[in-house]
C-alpha cells in the first residue's frame, strides 16, 4: 500500500484517569473560600439561623476532596484525551464547518470589559458590546439580505425553534394559527427542522429526496401545501452539498398558500457574497455562528443560532432587540407582538464578539475567498476520493458540490463487510477526528459526509484522503482491523449494550456504584482503577 | 471570477494563487466560477458585499476590538449588586485555565474513543451534580435554566398525560417567558396551560391555599424555585410536593446549585424533577453568555425515556477494567427519529459543562458548604445595613439566600433614580422589579455573594445613604 509511508504514527494519550469520584483523600481541598469578616459574623450570627430547619442540608454533598494540583492535572489529562479541531484535520464533520477559530478572538473574550459584564447593567455602561451586537447584526443583514436579527438562541436547533415560534406567532396574530398547523421540511434538512417546529406544536411533513437528483421534488411540495401550511423550514445546500436550483420556486409555492419560509443556513459556508436568503425569497433565516462564523464548537457549545427576519416579521423577534438612534445603542423591549424570550438575556454574546472580529478580519473579499475556497476544496476532495476503492458518491449525476459531499461506503461493505461505522472508528487511529456519517434515516447507505472548509490546506485534504484510502484498502486485505477499531486511542472499543439497559446504564457515579459495585463487592474486583 | 490576489489571508492556506490554480486544474475546471454555475444567475448576488474595510492585521484587529470593548464598564471597576438570573461569583483560576484549553474549546461531537476526555468530564459533571442534588440521573445541560424548566414541564406533561402546569408566581419573569413559548398558544393541540400560583404577601413564600385551589387531577406538574427569584428560601417544599403527589402530579423544583451546600437538595423534600443553571459554578457572566440549564431526576425508566437532552452513561470497553462512555437511550432524541423524538436538543453548552465539573471538583463537600454559608452571612449583613437606613425596607421574611427585595417606597426616590445615582458612584444597584412585581411597589432585587467584602457592602450602604437621604 503505497500510501502507507505518508501516514502518521499516531497514538492518543493514554492516562487511565480514574473517575474523579474516586480521587483525592478526605480533608484535601481544591480552593479556599473567602472568609467572612469578624464584624459581619458578630453582626449577623451564623448562616444556619437564616435557613429554616427543614430546609438545611444535613450532610455535606459526597463530592470528591482533591488538592488543586490534582484537579488541574486530572482535567489537563482529560483535555489531552480530547481531539479538538485545533489539533487535527477535522474534515470529516460535514454540516459542522470545523473551521479555525482565531486565537486572538479568544484573547478578546478574556478582557474584563467582556467577561465581567452583567447582562442587566445600565445601557450606558455596555455601549461597547451593544455596538458589536448592532454592527454584527448589520453584517449578517448584508450577508443574508434579512433586515433584523436576534442572537438569543443558544445553538442551531434553538435558532430553528425560534423561527418556528415566530412563524407560530405570525399566524396567531393573523388569526390563522388554528388552521395553519403544518410545517414542511426535507429529509436532508437537519432533523431539528422537523423536531423544533414539532416542539412548537406543528405537524411535520417531510419531503424525501429524489433518488436521481438527491433534491426534494417540486411536485411533492405542490402536493403537500394547502391552507394548512404554516411554513417551510429547509436548508440549501442540503446535507448533501447539492444546491437546490429551484429553491425560489419552493419558496413561492409556499408563499402562494400563505405560508412563511425559514432558511436554515447551517450550510452557508460556500455562499458568502454569492447567494443570499433574500434573493431566494425567504422570510426568516438562521446562521450557526459557531460554524461558518468561526466561533469554536466548545465540546457542543456555548453557541448561537443567529436568527434574521424581513422587516415585516421583525415585530415577532424575541426581546430585547439592540437598536441605535445614531449616537447611542439601546435595548428595545417595546415589541407587543414579540414571542417574548427563548433564552434569558441576550444570548451567548461571546460568540458574537468572536464572529464580529472574524468578519472584520475577512472583509467582503475575504468572505468571498472563504466560500470559493470551500467549494474548490470540496470538489478537489471529490475528485480524489472517487479513486478510493469502495467509495462512491451519492447522486453522482449531480457533478458539483458546494460546501460538503455525501459519499457511500456500501460498495466497501458489500466487498469486505466493513461499513461506515467501522471506517469512522478506524480513521482516528491515524490522527484525524472521526467523520460524521449522517442523520437518520440513512437514505444513502453507509454514508459519510466530509466538509473540507477553507481552513484546510491541499496537503491536509490529501492526508485525509490517504487515511480513508488506507482504511479502505486495508478492509480488502484485513477487514478485522476496521471491525475491531480503534486501536490507537485512549480506550478500546466501548460496549454499547449497557446504554439501553436500565439495569446497566449509569448517568452518575452514585448509580454506577449502586448498580455495579455494591452488588459485586464480594464477587471480585470492580471496574475501579484506583487512584493515580 | 479570476483571482489575482496580492495578499493571502492567514486563515486560508489555499488562497495562495498557485495552489488554487493547481486544485482547479485537478478538478478539471478553469475557474471557480465554473463550479458556481450550479447556483442559477437569478439567485446570485451580483455585487460585492458591502462590509467595512477589513483589518487583516491581527494587531489592528485587536486594537480595534479592544477599543470597542473598552467602552464597557465591567463589574470590576464597578461594584455590582445585580443578580436576577445571572450572578457574579468568583471564577477559580483553574476553571478559567481549563475553559481555555484548545482541546476542549475546539472539540465538537465526536464519540468517546477519540474524545474520551470530553466524555469523562461530562460524566463527572453529571456525577458531581448527582451528589449535590442526590439524584441518580443528571442531563447534559441545555441553553439555560428557563429552557431546562420548559423541557422539565413538557416531560411532566408527557409522563402524566396531562396538559396543565402550576407555576409559582415568584419565578423569574424571563424564565416564565421561555416556559410560555414551550407551552404553546391555546389553539395548539399540544398546548399546556400555565397557571400561576400566588405567593403569601407576608412571607413571599408559595401560597399553599392558592395551590390547593388550583391543583386538580388535570395538573401535570407543580413548578417552584428554591431559592425563588425574589431570593427567598421556600420552606414548604415538603407540603408542596405532597399536594402535588396527592393529585398524581409531578413536583418540579428549580434550584441555584451554589446554594446546595447549605440548602437541602429538593429530592429530600419530594421533588421528582429538578432543574437549574450552571452559571454560578465557575463560569464568568460573559454579559449573559455563561448559562446552561440542567435537568435531573431519579433513575427510573419513566423519566429517562422522556428527557429531550443527552444523557451520558458510563460503560465498559473491550479492555478489562477500562471505562468508556456513550449516550443513554439515544433513540429518543431528534438525531435518531426527527420529529418523533422528545422535543429537541443540539449544540448547547458543552464547554460550560466541563468548567462546572472542574468547579465542583475544586470546591468539594466543604467548599460547597462554606461558600453557601459565606453568601448567606454576607447577604444578610447587607440586608441588615440597608434595613437600618431611613425609608429603606427589606421585604418578606429574613430567610433568603443571596438575593433580597429592597423597597424604596418611603424614600421619595424611584428605583430608577436611585440606580442612576449609584451608577455615578460606580455601583450597579439591584435590579428594578417595579414592572415585574408592581404590587411590591418601588423595589429592587439586590444580590450579594462571596465576592463582596465588608467594605463593598458598607460602600453600598453609605452611597445609598447619600442618595436617599
Amino acid at each position: 500500500m503505497k500510501s502507507d509511508k505518508k501516514l502518521r504514527r499516531y497514538h492518543a494519550s493514554v492516562w487511565n484517569e480514574p473517575i474523579i469520584m474516586e480521587m483525592g483523600h478526605r480533608g484535601e481541598r481544591g480552593i479556599t473560600i473567602p472568609e467572612v469578616e469578624e464584624e459581619i459574623g458578630e453582626a449577623v450570627g451564623d448562616a444556619e439561623s437564616y435557613i429554616p430547619t427543614k430546609m438545611r442540608r444535613k450532610q455535606n454533598p459526597k463530592l470528591p476532596e482533591i488538592s488543586q494540583p490534582h484537579v488541574l492535572r486530572h482535567y489537563l489529562r482529560l483535555s489531552q484525551q480530547t481531539l479538538g479541531m485545533a489539533l487535527n484535520i477535522d474534515i470529516g464533520m460535514g454540516t459542522c464547518t470545523m473551521k479555525y477559530s482565531p486565537i486572538v478572538n479568544e484573547e478578546l473574550l478574556k478582557l474584563p470589559q467582556f467577561a465581567h459584564l452583567h447582562p442587566l447593567q445600565d445601557e450606558d455602561t455596555v455601549q461597547g458590546v451593544l455596538e458589536i451586537i448592532y454592527k454584527f447584526a448589520g453584517f449578517l443583514g448584508e450577508i443574508s439580505g434579512m433586515d433584523e436579527f436576534t442572537f438569543q438562541p443558544g445553538g442551531g436547533a434553538h435558532g430553528i425553534y425560534t423561527n418556528a415560534c415566530m412563524i407560530r406567532k405570525c399566524h396567531e396574530v393573523r388569526g390563522e394559527l388554528k388552521q395553519r398547523r403544518e410545517i414542511i421540511t426535507t429529509l436532508f434538512s437537519h432533523p431539528a427542522d422537523a423536531a423544533c417546529p414539532a416542539t412548537a406544536g406543528f405537524d411535520i411533513i417531510t419531503l424525501y429526496p429524489d433518488p436521481e437528483t438527491g433534491l426534494p421534488d417540486v411536485e411533492a411540495l405542490k402536493a403537500a401545501v394547502s391552507e394548512r401550511t404554516a411554513g417551510l423550514m429547509i436548508t440549501n445546500p442540503e446535507d448533501t452539498g447539492i444546491f437546490n436550483p429551484v429553491i425560489d420556486e419552493f419558496v413561492e409555492i409556499v408563499h402562494e398558500v400563505g405560508g412563511l419560509c425559514a432558511y436554515d443556513q447551517a450550510n452557508s459556508n460556500a455562499l458568502f457574497g454569492i447567494a443570499r436568503a433574500r434573493e431566494a425569497g425567504f422570510d426568516l433565516c438562521h446562521f450557526n455562528i459557531h460554524k461558518a462564523f468561526s466561533s469554536p464548537h466548545g465540546c457542543m457549545g456555548p453557541a448561537c443560532g443567529a436568527v434574521g427576519v424581513r422587516k415585516e416579521l421583525a415585530e415577532f423577534l424575541p426581546v430585547p432587540v439592540v437598536t441605535s438612534d445614531g449616537t447611542k445603542y439601546h435595548l428595545d423591549y417595546d415589541r407587543p407582538h414579540s414571542i417574548g424570550k427563548v433564552r434569558q438575556f441576550l444570548g451567548n454574546i461571546q460568540t458574537i464578539v468572536r464572529a464580529y472580529a472574524w468578519v472584520m478580519s475577512m472583509g467582503a473579499e475575504g468572505l468571498r475567498e472563504v466560500s470559493e475556497t470551500s467549494v474548490i476544496n470540496t470538489n478537489y476532495l471529490i475528485k480524489k476520493m472517487l479513486t478510493v476503492p469502495g467509495v462512491t458518491m451519492a447522486y453522482p449525476k449531480q457533478g458539483i458540490r458546494l460546501d460538503q459531499v455525501r459519499f457511500s461506503l456500501q460498495k466497501l461493505k458489500d466487498d469486505t463487510g466493513v461499513g461506515t461505522d467501522d471506517v469512522a472508528r478506524r480513521i482516528v487511529d491515524f490522527g484525524v477526528q472521526e467523520y460524521f456519517k449522517s442523520h437518520h434515516p440513512w437514505v444513502v447507505p453507509e454514508p459519510f459526509l466530509p466538509e473540507p472548509c477553507e481552513t484546510y490546506s491541499k496537503e491536509d485534504i490529501d492526508y485525509w484522503i490517504t487515511v480513508i484510502r488506507h482504511v479502505c484498502e486495508e478492509a480488502y486485505v484485513n477487514p478485522e482491523m476496521a471491525r475491531t477499531a480503534p486501536h490507537n486511542q485512549s480506550i478500546a472499543r466501548i460496549g454499547e449494550e449497557a446504554l439501553n439497559d436500565p439495569d446497566e446504564w449509569a448517568m452518575t457515579w452514585r448509580e454506577y456504584v449502586r448498580k455495579h459495585v455494591d452488588e459485586r463487592e464480594n464477587a471480585g474486583p470492580c471496574l475501579s482503577r484506583g487512584k493515580s | 471570477m479570476s483571482k489575482d490576489k496580492e495578499s493571502v489571508h492567514p486563515y486560508i492556506p489555499n488562497s495562495v494563487p498557485e495552489i488554487r490554480e493547481e486544485m482547479l486544474r485537478e478538478i478539471g475546471v478553469k475557474s471557480v466560477e465554473e463550479l458556481l454555475t450550479v447556483i442559477p444567475e437569478r439567485l446570485r448576488l451580483n455585487r460585492s458585499l458591502n462590509l467595512p474595510k477589513p483589518l487583516p492585521a491581527e494587531f489592528e484587529l485587536r486594537i480595534h476590538t479592544e477599543e470597542t470593548l473598552s467602552r464597557n464598564e465591567a463589574c470590576k471597576e464597578y461594584l455590582n449588586f445585580l443578580g436576577a438570573g445571572c450572578w457574579q461569583h468568583y471564577v477559580p483560576a483553574v476553571c478559567d485555565e481549563i475553559a481555555h484549553r484548545a482541546e476542549f474549546v475546539t472539540a465538537y461531537a465526536a464519540d468517546t474513543h477519540s474524545d474520551l476526555g470530553k466524555w469523562q468530564a461530562f460524566f463527572e459533571f453529571q456525577s458531581m451534580m448527582g451528589e449535590l442534588l442526590k439524584m441518580g440521573v443528571v442531563s447534559l445541560p441545555t441553553y439555560d435554566w428557563g429552557s431546562a424548566a420548559g423541557f422539565a414541564i413538557r416531560m411532566a406533561s408527557r409522563i402524566t398525560g396531562r396538559s396543565e402546569v402550576l407555576v409559582s408566581r415568584t419565578i423569574s419573569p424571563e424564565r416564565l417567558a421561555v416556559i410560555r413559548n414551550f407551552c404553546q398558544p391555546e389553539v395548539m393541540p399540544g398546548h399546556i396551560d400555565v397557571r400561576l400560583i400566588d405567593y403569601d404577601p407576608e412571607t413571599g413564600l408559595l401560597d399553599l391555599e392558592d395551590l390547593e385551589r388550583k391543583i386538580s387531577s388535570k395538573t401535570a406538574g407543580v413548578y417552584f424555585e428554591n431559592p425563588s427569584y425574589l431570593g427567598l428560601i421556600e420552606s414548604q417544599g415538603r407540603d408542596i410536593s405532597k399536594t402535588a403527589h396527592d393529585y398524581g402530579s409531578e413536583c418540579i423544583v428549580g434550584v441555584d446549585p451554589i446554594s446546595l451546600g447549605v440548602l437541602a437538595p429538593p429530592a429530600e423534600y419530594g421533588a421528582d424533577i429538578v432543574c437549574g443553571d450552571v452559571q454560578p459554578l465557575g463560569i464568568p457572566m460573559n454579559y449573559g453568555g455563561g448559562h446552561g440549564g440542567f435537568i435531573a431526576s431519579r433513575d427510573e425508566v419513566k423519566y429517562v425515556s422522556e428527557y429531550p437532552l443527552q444523557l451520558v452513561s458510563i460503560t465498559k470497553t473491550g479492555r478489562e477494567g477500562e471505562f468508556g462512555f456513550g449516550l443513554c437511550t439515544h433513540e429518543r432524541t431528534l438525531y435518531m427519529v426527527r420529529e418523533k423524538g422528545r422535543d429537541f436538543t443540539g449544540t448547547t453548552v458543552g464547554l460550560w459543562t466541563v468548567v462546572a465539573a472542574v468547579y465542583l471538583a475544586l470546591m468539594g463537600p466543604k467548599g460547597m458548604r462554606e461558600i453557601g454559608e459565606v453568601i448567606v452571612e454576607k447577604s444578610h449583613y447587607a440586608a441588615k445595613l440597608l434595613s437600618e437606613m431611613r425609608g429603606i425596607k427589606i421585604l418578606f421574611s429574613p430567610q433568603f439566600f443571596k438575593e433580597f427585595v429592597v423597597n424604596f417606597d418611603e424614600t421619595e426616590r424611584s428605583v430608577r433614580d436611585v440606580n442612576k445615582a449609584l451608577l455615578k458612584r460606580r455601583i450597579f444597584g439591584g435590579k428594578e422589579i417595579t414592572k415585574e412585581f408592581p404590587e411590591l411597589g418601588n423595589s429592587a432585587l439586590y444580590c450579594v455573594t462571596e465576592i463582596h467584602t465588608k467594605g463593598d457592602i458598607e460602600k453600598l450602604a453609605s452611597a445609598l445613604g447619600e442618595v436617599v437621604e
